[in-house]
Formats: C-alpha cells, sequence, structure tokens
C-alpha cells in the first residue's frame, strides 16, 4: 500500500478511535497515538523520499498512484508527492503533534473537539498529497468547514461573528477556486483532472488563462491572507482555541501558497507572467500593511494575526518572484511561519489560559512570574523578526534575495517596499516583548500563577527544536524542496 | 392491442395499482389489532414493489405510443419509490396520533395515488397523458396537504395548494393547444419533428414552461411554496419537497431534449433568467426565515434552481447529474425533515430558535440535522459536494460560465443560512431547550437510510456510473 493513503487514513482512524473513547483519558491517548504516528509516518517519508531522489529518481512526483474515481470526468483519487508537499506534511504532521498537546488543558466537550479538529488534520494531509484537482478542492473544502465549528464552540471573545465570517469569506474564496479549476478542465480539453498531465498538454488558450488565473488566485490567495481578502484572518485567529489557531495560521494557511504555487502558476503560466504585476503590488501591501497593524494592535492575538498576514503575504510575494531561489524562500517561509506562528499561538493561549487576557496593556513583568513562557516568547519573536540561527532568517533571506535578482525597476521597487518589513516586525515584536516580559508586575493578582505545565513545556520545546533547527541546517530542507520548485519554475520559464 | 408487452414496460406501475388495492382493502376490512401493523405492512409492500422492478431494462412503448419505458425510466421511478417509502416510514408517530389514526389508510392510498401520477408523467410519450399523470399527481397532494383539516394553516395551505396548481395546469394546456395548433399532433417524437420554432410555438414553450415550473416551485412561480411548505403536515412538506419536486424536474427534462430539442435556444434563454432568479430570490428570503419548514421552503427553491443547472445542459451528462442530484437532495433533505418532524411530534417546535441547544439535549438528532445540513450546502465529504460539482460541470461544459458563477457565489450565501442553524443547535445557549427523546423506530430507520446515503452517495462512485449507464440527452 501507498504510504500516502495513511496520511488522511490515520486521522480517519483516529476519529473512529474518538467516537468509541469512553474517557478523557482515552480521548488523549488516541490522540497522542494517532499524532505521534502521524509525526513519525513524514520522519519516515521525508528520509524515503530523500533516499530516493539519491538513487538518481528523477520524476516529478513521487510515491504516485491513481485510483479511478468518477470515470464520466475522468477524476481520480492521484496521490503523489514532491519535496514542496513532503516538506508541508511534516510540517502538519508537527502542528498537529503539538497541538494535541496544547489542548491537553480542554474541559468541554473534548471528544466532539478531537473530533473535528482530526476531520481538519484529514482535509490538511489530503490536500497536500492530491495530485488531482478534484481530490485537491475536496480536501480543501473538509479543511475549512470544521473551523465553523472550533471556532463557535470552543472559541473565545466574538466567536459567532469570528467564525461565520471566516467560514464566508474562505468559501467565497473556494466558489472563484472551483469555477477557475471548471475553466482548467475544460480549457485543457477536458481530458484529465490530473495536474501533471494538465501541465504536460500546456495548452489553455491564453484569452481564457487571463480568466482563470485572477479566479484561482484569488481564490487560494484569500486563504493565503492576500491583501484585500485577509480581513478574516485576525478575527478569526483571535476567536479560536489555541490548537486551532496554530494549526490554522500554521498549516492552513500554508495550504493557500501552496495552491497558488500548484495549481494558479503551474497550470496557468502564461497568465501568471502577464498579471503577476497586479498580484505582487497586492502582495506588497499585505506584507507592509499586515506589520503596520500589528504596531498598533493592544491584543496578542491580533498582533500575531497581523504578522501572520504579512509573512503570508510575503510567501505569495515571493511566489511571484517566479525564481527559483525565491520560490525555494517562499517555501522556506511556509515552513518557517508555520513553525514559529504555532509556538507563538501556543505560548499566548498558554499565557491567556493563565492572566485570562490578551491585552497587553495589562500584562507586565511576565518574566518573573512565568520564565519558560516568557523565554519561549522571546524565542519565537527573535524568529519572527529574523534573528540568524532561527528560522525566519534563512527564509527571508532567501527570498530577498531571490527577489532582487530581478533587475528592473518595478521588481527592485515592490521588493526594497516589502523588505521594510523586517524593520516594522523588530518593532512590533520588541514593544511587546519589552512590554509583557519586563518591569515589574502591576497586576497583583498574576503574582500568584504558575509557569508551564508538563505537557505546554513538551509542546513548546518540540516547536523550538524544530525553529531552532531549521534555521541551523537549512540546507537540506531547500534540498529537499529544491526539485519541486524547479519543475513549477521551469513551467513558468517556458 | 398487445398486452403481451405490457409486463415488462408497465411493471412498476401494475404493482404500485396492486400495493394500492392491497392498503385498501387491508385498511377496509382489518381489525384494530391489525390495525396497528398498518406501517409495517406499506413498507413491506412498497420495499417488495421496489425490489421487484430496481433492474431497469430495455426500452419500448405501448399503446400506440402513448406510454413508454426506457431505462432511465426505471432509475427515476426506484428513486421516488425510495423517497416515499422513507416518507412513510417518517409519517409513522405521526398517523398513529389521536386525530389521524382513523385516517391512515387514505394517507397511504393518497400518498401512493400520487407517486403513480408522477409515474405516467414521467413514461408519457403523448401530451394527453402526461397531463393526466400531472393531475393524478396533483389533486390527491391538496387533499395530503390538508390532511390535518382542523388546523387553520393546513387547511389554508390545501386550498393555496390546489388553486396554484389548478392554475398552473390551465396554463400548460393552453401551452399544449398552441403546440397542437402548430403541429396537429400531441405524441412527443411527432411534435419533435414538426416544430419549426415559430413564435407561437414559442409562446407554447413558455406556457407549457410555467405549468411545471410551479410544480418544482421555480422563482417567480413559486408563491405558494412557503405557506403550503408551512402549513402541511410535516410528513406531506417532506413528501412535496423532495418526490414531486424530483419527479417534475425530471419530465421537464425529459420533455425538453425530447420534444423540444429543436427549440434548444429559447428553453436555454428562459431556463438561464429562471435559474439565477430561483438561486437567488430563494436564498435572500431564506435568511429572513424563523419557522423551519418556512425555510427549507426557500432552501428547496433554491435547490431547484440548482437542479436547473443540470437541465440547461441538455446533454446525457447533464441528465446523470440530474438524477444524482435528485438522488443525494432525497437523503439529506428528507433527513432534515425527519429530525424536524420527530421534534414536531415531541415538542411541537418548528421554529429555528426552538433548535437552540438542542446538541445538549438531543445529540444524535443533532448530528443527523448537521450532516444533512452540510449536504444540503455542498460540503465535502458529503454526497451534496459531489452532485453540486456535477450540475456545475454541467452548465459549465455549455459555456455558461457566468451562470455558474453566479450559482457559486450563492452558495456561500446558503452556507451561511445553513449553518444559522447549526449555530442555534451547538452555539446558542437556551434556557428551555427541546428535552431529549427517544424516536420512534420507524423515523429511526428512515434516518439511519438517510444518513447512509449522505455519507456514501459521494464517496462510492458506483451510483453515479450506474444512473450515468443509462441518460440519455440532446
Amino acid at each position: 500500500m501507498n504510504i500516502l493513503f495513511l496520511f488522511p487514513l490515520i486521522p480517519l482512524l483516529m476519529m473512529l478511535g474518538l467516537w468509541v473513547s469512553r474517557s478523557t483519558r482515552q480521548i488523549h491517548a488516541v490522540m497522542v497515538a494517532g499524532s505521534s504516528l502521524l509525526l513519525l509516518l513524514a520522519v519516515v517519508l521525508v528520509f524515503r523520499f530523500l533516499a530516493l531522489r539519491e538513487a538518481g529518481e528523477t520524476a516529478a512526483m513521487l510515491f504516485t498512484a491513481s485510483h479511478m474515481w468518477y470515470a464520466p470526468l475522468n477524476i481520480h483519487f492521484a496521490v503523489g508527492v514532491d519535496g514542496i508537499s513532503v516538506a508541508m506534511l511534516l510540517l502538519s504532521a508537527i502542528i498537529v503533534f503539538t497541538g494535541t498537546f496544547a489542548s491537553w488543558q480542554l474541559k468541554n466537550d473534548v471528544k466532539e473537539y478531537f473530533l473535528w479538529f482530526c476531520l481538519l488534520s484529514v482535509g490538511v494531509f489530503g490536500f497536500f498529497i492530491s495530485v488531482d484537482l478534484f481530490t485537491m478542492f475536496l480536501f480543501y473544502e473538509v479543511a475549512l468547514i470544521p473551523m465553523y465549528l472550533l471556532i463557535g464552540v470552543w472559541g473565545s471573545g466574538r466567536k459567532e461573528y469570528s467564525a461565520m465570517k471566516l467560514t464566508l469569506m474562505l468559501m467565497g474564496g473556494s466558489a472563484f477556486l472551483l469555477i477557475g479549476i471548471l475553466g482548467i478542465y475544460f480549457g485543457a480539453g477536458a481530458r484529465t483532472m490530473n495536474i501533471l498531465e494538465i501541465a504536460v498538454l500546456h495548452n489553455i488558450p491564453l484569452a481564457e488563462q487571463r480568466i482563470w488565473f485572477p479566479l484561482v488566485f484569488i481564490g487560494f490567495g484569500v486563504l493565503g491572507a492576500l491583501f484585500p481578502f485577509h480581513t478574516w484572518s485576525p478575527d478569526g485567529h483571535a476567536s479560536a482555541p489555541t490548537a486551532v489557531s496554530m494549526l490554522h495560521a500554521g498549516v492552513l494557511m500554508k495550504l493557500g501558497g501552496y495552491g497558488c504555487f500548484r495549481v494558479a502558476m503551474f497550470l496557468l503560466p502564461d497568465a501568471a507572467h502577464e498579471l503577476s504585476w497586479i498580484f505582487i503590488v497586492l502582495t506588497t501591501i499585505s506584507v507592509v500593511y499586515g506589520a503596520l497593524s500589528a504596531c498598533v494592535q493592544t491584543d496578542l492575538k491580533y498582533i500575531n494575526a497581523y504578522s501572520s498576514v504579512s509573512h503570508c503575504g510575503l510567501v505569495l510575494f515571493a511566489l511571484l518572484m517566479m525564481n527559483e531561489t525565491a520560490a525555494t524562500g517562499a517555501v522556506l517561509q511556509m515552513l518557517s511561519h508555520g513553525l514559529m506562528t504555532a509556538l507563538f499561538f501556543a505560548l499566548i493561549g498558554m499565557i491567556y489560559g493563565r492572566t485570562h487576557t490578551r491585552d497587553i496593556r495589562q500584562l507586565s513583568g511576565l518574566m518573573k512570574i512565568m520564565p519558560f513562557l516568557a523565554v519561549g516568547y522571546v524565542i519565537a519573536g527573535l524568529a519572527n523578526l529574523g534573528l540568524p540561527g532561527l528560522s525566519g532568517f534563512v527564509a527571508e533571506m532567501t527570498i530577498f534575495n531571490g527577489a532582487f535578482m530581478h533587475a528592473d525597476t518595478f521588481h527592485r521597487v515592490v521588493t526594497i517596499i516589502a523588505c521594510t518589513s523586517i524593520v516594522i516586525t523588530a518593532v512590533y515584536i520588541l514593544r511587546v516583548v519589552g512590554r509583557i516580559l519586563y518591569g515589574t508586575c502591576t497586576n497583583p493578582e498574576h503574582l500568584k500563577l504558575s509557569d508551564a505545565s508538563w505537557d505546554e513545556r513538551f509542546s513548546v520545546i518540540c516547536l523550538i527544536v524544530a525553529v531552532a533547527g531549521m534555521g541551523l541546517a537549512p540546507l537540506w530542507v531547500s534540498d529537499l524542496v529544491r526539485g519541486g520548485v524547479g519543475t513549477v519554475i521551469t513551467q513558468l520559464m517556458n | 392491442m398487445d398486452y403481451t408487452n405490457l409486463f415488462p414496460y408497465m411493471q412498476a406501475e401494475i404493482t404500485l395499482i396492486a400495493v394500492i388495492v392491497l392498503i385498501f382493502l387491508f385498511d377496509l376490512f382489518a381489525g384494530a389489532r391489525a390495525r396497528r401493523q398498518f406501517p409495517a405492512l406499506v413498507a413491506g409492500l412498497l420495499l417488495v414493489q421496489l425490489l421487484v422492478n430496481i433492474l431497469p431494462h430495455g426500452s419500448g412503448e405501448l399503446f400506440g405510443g402513448m406510454f413508454r419505458y426506457e431505462a432511465m425510466h426505471g432509475v427515476v421511478k426506484s428513486i421516488l419509490t425510495v423517497g416515499t417509502l422513507l416518507v412513510c416510514l417518517q409519517a409513522t408517530p405521526w398517523l398513529r396520533r389521536e386525530d389521524t389514526r382513523h385516517k391512515q389508510g387514505e394517507f397511504y392510498v393518497l400518498t401512493l395515488s400520487t407517486l403513480l401520477g408522477m409515474f405516467f408523467m414521467i413514461g408519457a410519450g403523448n401530451f394527453l397523458m402526461f397531463f393526466l399523470g400531472l393531475e393524478l399527481a396533483s389533486v390527491p397532494m391538496a387533499c395530503l396537504v390538508a390532511f390535518d383539516k382542523y388546523k387553520g394553516h393546513s387547511a389554508e395551505a390545501g386550498a393555496k395548494y390546489i388553486l396554484c396548481a389548478l392554475f398552473a395546469s390551465g396554463l400548460m394546456l393552453y401551452g399544449v393547444s398552441f403546440l397542437y395548433g402548430t403541429t396537429g399532433t400531441l405524441y412527443f417524437d411527432d411534435v419533435a419533428q414538426r416544430l419549426d420554432g415559430s413564435p407561437l410555438e414559442v409562446m407554447a414553450l413558455v406556457f407549457f414552461f410555467a405549468g411545471l415550473a410551479f410544480k418544482i416551485s421555480l422563482v417567480p412561480f413559486h408563491l405558494w411554496t412557503a405557506d403550503t411548505y408551512q402549513g402541511a403536515p410535516t410528513a406531506v412538506t417532506a413528501y412535496l419537497s423532495v418526490v414531486s419536486k424530483g419527479a417534475a424536474a425530471f419530465t421537464l427534462m425529459t420533455i425538453l431534449v425530447k420534444v423540444f430539442g429543436p427549440m434548444v435556444a429559447s428553453w436555454q434563454t428562459v431556463l438561464y433568467t429562471v435559474t439565477v432568479l430561483s438561486i437567488t430570490v430563494a436564498n435572500l428570503f431564506a435568511i429572513r426565515q424563523k419557522n423551519l419548514k418556512r425555510f427549507f421552503a426557500f432552501s428547496s427553491i433554491s435547490q431547484a434552481g440548482y437542479i436547473m443547472l443540470a437541465v440547461i445542459d441538455g446533454s446525457a451528462f447533464g441528465m446523470t447529474s440530474l438524477v444524482f442530484y435528485v438522488l443525494v437532495y432525497l437523503a439529506a433533505n428528507l433527513a432534515a425533515f425527519g429530525v424536524i418532524a420527530s421534534i414536531e411530534q415531541h415538542s411541537g417546535k418548528v421554529g429555528i430558535e426552538d433548535y437552540n441547544g438542542l446538541y445538549r439535549t438531543n445529540p444524535r438528532l443533532t448530528v443527523v440535522m448537521t450532516l444533512a445540513l452540510f449536504s444540503l450546502a455542498g460540503i465535502p465529504p458529503f454526497a451534496g459536494f459531489f452532485s453540486k460539482f456535477f450540475v456545475f460541470a454541467a452548465a459549465f461544459r455549455n459555456g455558461f460560465h457566468l451562470l455558474v458563477f453566479i450559482a457559486l457565489l450563492n452558495t456561500v450565501i446558503s452556507l451561511y443560512y445553513y449553518l444559522l442553524i447549526v449555530k442555534a443547535m451547538y452555539i446558542n445557549p437556551s434556557e428551555h431547550p427541546i428535552p431529549a427523546f427517544r424516536s420512534e423506530r420507524g423515523v429511526r430507520i428512515s434516518l439511519v437510510c438517510c444518513l447512509a446515503g449522505v455519507l456514501l452517495l459521494g464517496v462510492v462512485s458506483a451510483v453515479y456510473d450506474g444512473i450515468n449507464a443509462f441518460s440519455f440527452g440532446l
């Protein structure tokens, strides 16, 4: 059996296990067993993938398998991975694993919570292994709908409003996406839904590409927080429970970038060339606007959500630069942002669980009260602002390096504008760190609080190790994704 | 006249008549003890009827072309029978009530008579035959709508339904008379050959379409829908929204394709407008509803609009998509109505606000309702996603890109109002939630069947392939 089928299958089995579980203990057991198995599987996949590449396997996608599903439309259940998807699968497995521990303290409706959580991960894993447009879209939507209940039931603050806004905006995006997918399918002669085969055909007329490219790009871009379709993100992240914020900012927003690259740009390359300038302008706005908005927020989650808008904007920005260096940087940024933003949300959730406030004006001197969480927060912050040795630096360096390879004025100017986000990021990160961690604690209630418990420590340490690991040894990751990036870039250059 | 062919081609109708007669006799002669088994008997008979006719076979015609059989007709008739069976199961607790108990037999006979009417409507090869079937499907339906005759709402709904139905029939006959005037025949095949697209024939098409659009409740012919759905007994509403609508939609497509095939451009224009109107208007009205049955009335109008996306394609692929859509819609809508009926039976409540906090007291019913709503909204991995995808693909194939786009944007609106119910059940707190109860066996069986349909019809492609094997089109 193909190893890839296990990725959506295991969460499904976990759902079955959760369904028959009787106590919180059993539920935790199922979740830990399942998510560690997924993590293990992802690691095994990385090694087997690298081994195959080492052995000279040059096919664009490895571990491919295809089963006929709906013959009249030639829809297959087709799977396969290249370096990018392997990296994304690893990222998702890490976040699901740590997310499980971050939800350890959850008290109400634990079973239902994890059931929806697992359904969400079925969607995420299924999306990254799919190479058939139909199944890809199917899993994409599977990943969206559990968010509504996860935020609406277990969230905080204006949760009903945020949940509805998020769901409707993302579903609106997927409406754009679906019409684009139909356009690609019928534009390419209605013979196949397989991404690789459509790319080889490369026969969609330019006039049609001009219509479908913006639709597909916006469709995925909504999830990738493309300006001006990003407004779901701050509300959604702020209201979501911790693990859901982690999974959503960490993995789900990457679905957007991945889809833009794999579907919009790979299958509609000519229009991508022609129209990229529009989206470059929009993503530049995302990058700078997101960072500036983060500077004036007072809610920790809002700060991090706007920071996500800025960083995910950078992912799309880099992809649109359409060269190998920038695109590799984009994938690195997806990984890096996924890990560090999950770390951030985990820490914010833990702090909120103790202080019951996320307002930075009411928090101060936490370093002395909960040193472990505070140090974790500093590390996450430093990764976010791109300190060498942590993951953020590697990614942003590569992206701006790649972007600067374009010698024309337009690209130079937008790159310089986007670069300013590095400085702005430093401003909002240091502002928060200074305000909430240092100084004297003004709220006597906070003095009685305790530091992280074992499950929280475990989840934080895992994420820090991953962030630092990527920062210290970035080469193997860029080796991993190079082949996959190369395929798409070659298609774009032709 | 050769009667040897009667059996293969009219088998479904003849067996259904036999079932009706048996039920009628049982109703006349059974004692009080035996009557308790009435629902089981009906379910059993219908199941036998379904199993005997489930295998489609080769096509043919009877009575000199008045009636015909095609494999696809067999498939659709089986689907309608399944729907009727599920509705009958869901109706059991309601029929056991004090004020309806003595009318059980009437309910079954009337329901099955309308089903028989639909069978004739589907199998018609001549406009007279078609009209006969249509009337047989409409008149007993009005009795069913007014079944709770002591309730003002139900009687009012019945009156509204019969008046609208008659008006629609009148319009349709007027259209058919134009056709007869221009072509000199009422046989489908002959009409198709003699059509030349003259203005009078376009008028005929429009009148004919209007008549059927009343049955399918497309905007702007939908005005009876909300009141009738609200006033009718819930089981009848379910039947009206699924079986009656499905049969009418399928017939509309076959007649448009077979008879009005030469005028394809004209009816595509008509359908285009009506589809956009139906989906959009119904969605906007659904948002404002407070009563679940009214809510589902508007939801069903918009679903009918989506079905029209398959009709507008006119090809065999469109027909497969249509039948598949009807099947999936049947499973999802009957699941929702099963829950509504069950709750109405136990607490008398049908307001959306009454469902607040339902998950705390009745988690299983809530889950069924949620999955049904997700399927209706077209969320994967539930069957509704697949059926929506296929109708979109069907319309898109013919170049109706803008139409598909409008329909897709409307799915977002529809998701909003479906989520309002999900929100009520899971998120909204309530001081007086509907108390926990255990539903009757018949309802449980039908809900399990519907749920299986919602979960499996999409993922298992065999059903779609099976339908596809019998499709025909322009």
